[in-house]
Order: structure tokens, then sequence, then C-alpha cells
């Protein structure tokens, strides 16, 4: 039972990151129709930014602060710079697009810093807090606090304010958004800048724990991409659910079957949801019209 | 069969496939003539193994428009075969290859079946999870296949000769991707090509036209895995030498990269996009810190720039050009 709790706590954290990565797919997906698989470098550029700031002298909230920033800038022109010149593309075209962003970012990091581990100090030490039987690390709790604040801070501003209103209404139907008044431009601006800053969020939260290097963004791509898939793609409530079963089932996976295929065991179960619910756990059927 | 009944873009769209596959083997003979270079004729051997793939994946993408972004687990596959079978068990490389062309049909199919259903991402996804699989085994089962750091690859022996020198490569490469763009020319004005292309313009409409959409669509993937795992054997016995890298994520995008910006309708387009994403980073060699960027960049500027892809943009110049005499 305690190996199963501790097997539950560490999927959880890894699921949490999983979540906010599959939130930031969700959210320039139901902006823009982009799959953005740069995803993961946003989580990337968190963890290695903040290394960086941190190796020149800056304080860590200070250094945090900087790499979410600077994160934030490279969403936004990953935007303008890409998405938006291509807008009449297809969508493999633009998918594509951002396959190759992930791939200059990676270059691009793995020059500017190393090609080394990195990891930061945990917040709040690093001495296992005992829970029924298990462990769990304070940072662990760091992830998953982290998690909860970043998804009740955007439920807020989603159902609570106008400006995110006008980006599930454009996300809803463009077009009808449009006619009353919603300026497109700026919401997948916001899209991007916010995935943007969620992920270097979570990629700096879980910087202590997984460690950080220049090419981690791609496997956190598709993990949080398969957790977007698996909640329902468009679906910001399943992304979070698609995302922390992810976790689990590959924690468990790891820790009862095979630890070299735990990232197998979590793309077949990936498979299996998806041949039985074709359009993931939440997502809504769509209907093809001739 | 006729092509009479074909008519205005399609029509032209045949013309220029069909001189694409006369002009291929042309500018295959022709090259060597101009090029002394081992290093060269090596890298234009890597062109045409690499086209070879995007070509098979061209059929999946442009004739029956499902994406794929695990079309390297494929070429994993044929690579691995001819790595492992002859050296491990003693199986002759030319028989390996057999095996991987098999495994790979069978497996396409076998997979193909239930995840086709799927559409669009989540078709996208399911064939990543494949294909990560297949890169997971390759990496892990260290004893079978040497693991991360790859394993040697018996060459091929034909007669008394081993196959090793660039040139060689060059032709048995250059050959099967002629007999290879044959096919998918081919295949294009076949019935299933007819009915792949019904499915590319709307799935329901050829369903109610009694087309049988499942079966179409998979015997489209097991056609491109077949092209995959025959470049991937082709490659692992050219090399000498295979990685895990072959059926890695990276390898796939770079497939789909191909096939995209060369355009995706047109086999010729996968052959262009293929040159370019090979002979490219091979100019950078001396700048190997800069190539991902590169690689990186020159997706996003050709898809930027070039939505439709080189291959519609040349093929028009040249159906241009040929209407205007036979007019």
């Amino acid at each position: 039972m305690s190996a199963f709790l501790q097997y539950l706590f560490s999927g959880l954290t890894v699921g949490a990151v999983y979540a906010i990565v599959a939130i930031g797919f969700t959210l320039i997906y139901a902006a823009s129709d982009v799959v953005n698989f740069a995803q993961g470098e946003f989580v990337m550029l968190g963890g290695m930014l903040s290394v960086f700031f941190l190796g020149l002298g800056l304080p860590l909230a200070g250094a945090a602060a900087l790499a979410v920033v600077i994160t934030i800038v490279v969403g936004v022109l990953l935007q303008k710079l890409a998405i938006e010149q291509a807008r009449a593309a297809s969508p493999v075209t633009l998918i594509i697009i951002t396959l190759g962003a992930s791939n200059v970012l990676r270059g691009v990091a793995s020059l500017v810093f190393d090609k080394q581990f990195h990891s930061l100090p945990a917040f709040s030490g690093s001495n296992p807090i005992a829970v029924g039987g298990a462990t769990i690390l304070p940072q662990s709790l760091w992830v998953l606090g982290g998690s909860i604040a970043m998804f009740v801070g955007l439920w807020l501003f989603l159902d609570k304010t106008l400006t995110g209103k006008a980006l599930r209404a454009s996300a809803a139907n463009r077009f009808a958004a449009q006619l009353v008044g919603v300026n497109i431009g700026f919401i997948l601006v916001l899209a991007f800048g916010l995935s943007a800053g969620l992920g270097a969020i979570a990629g700096i939260l879980v910087a202590p724990i997984t460690l950080t290097r220049y090419d981690v963004g791609a496997l956190l791509a598709l993990k949080g991409f398969s957790a977007a898939i698996f909640g329902g793609l468009g679906n910001p409530v399943g992304a979070v659910i698609g995302g922390l079963v992810l976790g689990v089932i590959e924690a468990l996976a790891a820790g009862y079957v095979t630890s070299v295929y735990k990232d197998g065991v979590a793309f077949v179960a990936l498979i299996a949801v998806l041949l039985f619910m074709p359009n993931g756990l939440l997502g809504s059927k769509t209907v093809d019209r001739v | 069969m006729s092509t009479d009944e074909l008519q205005g873009p399609a029509r032209r769209a045949l013309n220029r496939d069909v001189i694409a596959a006369v002009a291929l083997p042309v500018l295959i003979a022709v090259l060597p003539l101009v090029v002394s270079s081992n290093y060269v004729t090596r890298v234009l051997a890597l062109v045409w193994i690499m086209a070879l793939a995007a070509v098979g994946l061209h059929i999946l993408m442009g004739l029956a428009g499902q994406i794929s972004l695990g079309h390297a687990g494929f070429f994993g596959i044929g690579a691995y075969a001819c790595a492992v079978l002859p050296t491990r068990y003693g199986v002759p490389p030319l028989v390996a290859v057999l095996v991987g062309i098999a495994a790979s049909g069978v497996i396409a199919y076998v997979v193909g079946r239930p995840i086709l259903r799927l559409r669009g991402h989540y078709l996208a996804i399911a064939t990543l999870g494949f294909s990560l699989l297949i890169a997971l085994v390759i990496t892990s089962e260290v004893a079978l296949t040497g693991g991360p750091d790859g394993t040697d690859v018996k060459r091929l022996v034909i007669g008394d000769t081993r196959l090793t020198k660039p040139i060689a490569w060059y032709w048995i490469g250059g050959g099967l991707l002629v007999v290879g763009n044959a096919i998918a020319v081919a295949l294009r004005v076949s019935p299933t090509g007819r009915a792949l292309r019904g499915i590319l313009d709307s799935e329901t409409a050829a369903a109610s036209l009694g087309v049988d959409v499942a079966l179409r669509k998979v015997q489209a993937f097991v056609i491109a895995a077949v092209y995959a795992s025959v470049a991937g054997s082709a490659l692992a016995l050219m090399n000498g030498f295979v990685t895990p890298d072959v059926a890695n994520f990276q390898t796939s995008v770079e497939f789909v990269a191909m096939v995209v910006i060369g355009g995706a309708s047109t086999p010729i387009g996968a052959i262009l996009g293929a040159a370019l994403l090979t002979l490219l980073p091979q100019l950078l060699a001396s700048f190997h810190d800069y190539q991902e960027i590169a690689i990186g960049l020159i997706i996003m500027l050709a898809m930027i720039y070039l939505p439709r892809g080189l291959g519609p943009s040349f093929g028009r110049l040249v159906g241009g050009l040929v209407a205007r005499r036979t007019r």
C-alpha cells in the first residue's frame, strides 16, 4: 500500500506537469486550431533560463520571474513571426511549422546554455515528508500546489474576465466572435503568451526534481499532447484529467511492471483509450459534412 | 488502364508526374558523369534512399490524406531487420530485407486496421505512439539491437563483391527510387489511387459511393510502411552501421517535413523535399552546432513562404511549358 501511495505521489507530480503542457496545447488549439508542438520547449526554457540567470548571480525568485517573462516573449514571437505569417496554411503545415520552431529553440538552447543536465535548488529544502507510509518531497508539493493555483487562476480568467470570455468565444466560433468585436489578433497572442508562461512556470517548479536539459522539451511535448488528446483535444478540464491520469499510469507501470517501458505503457494506454473513445475522454463528437 | 477519363487539373498533374518519372532516371544516370567525389556520391545515395521513404509517406499523406508522425518506426524496422537478423541469426542480408518488408507490412496492417479509424490529430498521436514503441524496443533490447550505441550491419555481398563503395549504393538507391516513384505514379491512376483521392476529397462522400474507406486507408498505410522499410534496410546496408536515431521522432518529423515541403500532392515533391532536407544539413556539416537550428529554420521558412510546397510550384512550371508545346 505504501508503495502504491509512493507511485501515486510521483505520478501526480509528473502528471501535473503533463497537465500544464496539455493545457497549453488546449489553449492554443482552442484559440487558433494550431497544435503547437513547441509547447514542450516552453517548459525547457523556463527551467534552463532560470538555471542560467541563477548562474549569473540573480536570486531564485528573480531568475524565475525573468525566465517566465522571456519565455512569454518567445511564445508571442512564435505566434507573430511564424504562425501568423502562415495564417492560410493547412493544419498539417502549421503543425510542421511548430515542429520546426521546436528544433530551432532546442538548437539555440544547446548553444546559449550547454548540453548538460542542470538542476535548480529545491524551493523549501529537500527533507522528505512522511505521508501514510510513503514520502513526498516538499518540491512535489510546490509542483502540485503551483499547478492547482495555475488551473484555478486560468479557470477564473476564462470564466470571470471579459478577456477570458473573449478567448472562449473565439474558440467556439472565431467568425462570430469577430463580428461582435473580439480582437482575434490579440486573442491569438494572448493564447500563445499564456501557454508559454504556464509552461515556463511548470518547467521551473519541476526542475529541482526531474532536472532539465536543452532537449527535455520534445518528450514533454509528446506527453502533453497525449494528455490533451487523452482528455479530448480542446477541453481544458479534459487536459488536466488526461495529464494526471497519464502521469499516474506511467508511475504505476514503472513501479509494478517495467521501468524500461514506462513511456510505452503510457502510449499503449493512450491508443487503447482512443480506440474505444475516438475523441478522447471529454472530447466532443465531430460530424463530417459533405 | 486508360487515362482518358482524367481531365483538367488531374490530367495536368498526371502529365507532370509522368514527365518527372521519366526525368528522374535520366537525372540519376547523368549525375555520376559530373560527380566524381566519393563523398558527394554517398550523399546523393543518401538522398535517393531518404526520398524513397518520403515517396512512401507521400502515398499515405498526399493520396489518402492521412498524416503519420510514425513513419520512422517502419524505417527503423527495415534498418534493424538488416542489422539484427544477419549478425545474430545468420540470415542472409537480402532475406533480412524481405523479412523487414514482411514485418513492416504485417505490423502496419495490424496496427493500421484499428488506428486508421481515428481522424486528424488523433491519428497523428496514435501513429506517433506506435513509432515511439518501436524506438523504445530498439533502444531497450540491448542484447539484440546494441541499444543506444547502435550496432554493426553485415555488408551485402553479391557474387564476390562486398558492396561498400558509395557508387554501388548510388545505383542501388537510385534504382529503388526510380521503381518506387514509378509505382507511386501508377498507383495514382489505379482504382486504389482513385479511391484514395476520393477519401482525400471527402471521406463521407467516398464511403457513400461504395469506397471501402477503412480498407483503402490500411492499404495506403501498408504500402507506405513497405517503402519506409526498404529505405531503412538500404540505409543500414549502405552505412554498415545503425543507431536508434533511424526510428526516433525527429526522423519521423523530417519525413513529414520532406513530403510537405516538397508538396504532398506529388511524389516528385517528396523527392525534392528529401533532397533539400538531406543536402542542406550536409552542406552545413562543418557547422555541426548550428545544424538543428538550420533544419528547424528551413522547415519553418519553407512552410511559411511555400505552403503548397516546392513540387507543385516546380511542377506547374514544367507542366505549363509542356502544355503550351502540345497545344
